[in-house]
């Protein structure tokens, strides 16, 4: 094989959480959940406009996002063009806390984390 | 517009004389830097908006905001609670708003006296209905330095306007 070390550290570190989130329950990870959770579209509890996880990271995983908010731009999320994705597993966690409460209503399940974990970082350029 | 940084660079040359002419625009002046100072407080709180200027609001604000990231402004800004605490004190030490009324508590900068002062002759048409805009509250919009405090009016540009000078 022939990866870029950056690329290799992100490839090693989010099977690392993902066998934490199998550890809390999580069955085999699925990529293509992924993608269709990080795409679906969530009722706003304010009645404004619907959200999804690319609301604030937009829709290509390789592109740069974009806070829906305060319109702060927001790196790509993909490790194959952001190698720090998914390599401090606290950062994870409070980001997966946050977004999902914002976007779902509620936390994600270590299902859901796994899934979208999965199908991010096997995205490719 | 008075630009506060403009303002206070007057007042520097003017040996200080008039410095406590305008409380607010010194807080701003002499601490907004600290914004950059402050690794921490740019990586938890600039990862979604401006590292707002701690100086522009007073510690009980500053206190108050702290306590309710659960629910920020309509979001979740929940964090593990050293880092919590950790940032709360370095914002209370760099506070300032002694301006503000002492029986108010503003959490949002844009809603203090200072802020809307020096931006009342802003059309709504260049801020709220300006789609690169939005809010006042995006500092960045037009102020392209503001996450490093600054915000010399020289230096504004209003998306899709241009040089904004009065
Ligand atoms: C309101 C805007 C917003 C929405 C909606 C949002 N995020 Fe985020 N997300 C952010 C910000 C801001 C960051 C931190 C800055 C950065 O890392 O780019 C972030 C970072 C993350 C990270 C950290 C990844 C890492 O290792 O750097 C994860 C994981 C994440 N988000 C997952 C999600 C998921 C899952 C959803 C949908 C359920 C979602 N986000 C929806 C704003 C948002």
């Amino acid at each position: 094989m022939n990866l870029a070390p950056l690329a290799v550290a992100a490839l090693l570190a989010a099977p690392g959480l993902i066998d934490a989130y199998r550890a809390a329950g999580a069955g085999a990870p699925d990529a293509a959940r992924g993608r269709a959770f990080w795409t679906q579209s969530f009722a706003a509890p304010d009645g404004g406009v619907a959200r999804a996880c690319t609301s604030c990271h937009g829709p290509d995983p390789l592109g740069p996002g974009r806070h829906v908010k305060t319109g702060e731009v927001l790196a790509a999320m993909a490790p194959a063009v952001e190698p720090t994705r998914f390599t401090d597993p606290a950062e994870v966690e409070k980001w997966f806390k946050r977004n999902c409460k914002w976007t779902v209503g509620r936390e994600c399940t270590p299902q859901e984390k796994a899934d979208v974990v999965l199908f991010l970082t096997e995205v490719k350029r | 517009m008075r630009a506060a940084a403009t303002l206070l660079a007057v007042l520097a040359l003017a040996g200080g004389a008039l410095a406590h002419d305008d409380d607010a625009d010194e807080d701003l002046g002499r601490r907004a830097p600290a914004a950059a100072s402050s690794p921490q407080y740019r990586k938890e709180c600039g990862s979604c908006h401006v590292a707002y200027p701690p100086g522009l609001l007073p510690a009980r604000s500053w206190t108050r905001l702290m306590g309710g990231l659960g629910d920020h402004f309509g979001e979740s800004a929940e964090l593990p609670d050293a880092t919590r605490a950790a940032l709360t004190t370095w914002l209370e030490a760099q506070a300032g708003g002694r301006r503000v009324p002492a029986a108010e508590t503003p959490l949002r900068i844009t809603e203090t006296r200072f802020f809307r002062r020096e931006h009342d002759e802003i059309p709504a048409r260049l801020v709220r209905d300006n789609p690169e805009v939005k809010t006042f509250a995006r500092c960045n919009a037009c102020h392209a330095d503001a996450s490093d405090g600054r915000f010399d009016e020289h230096t504004v540009r209003i998306p899709g306007h241009g040089r904004w000078d009065d």
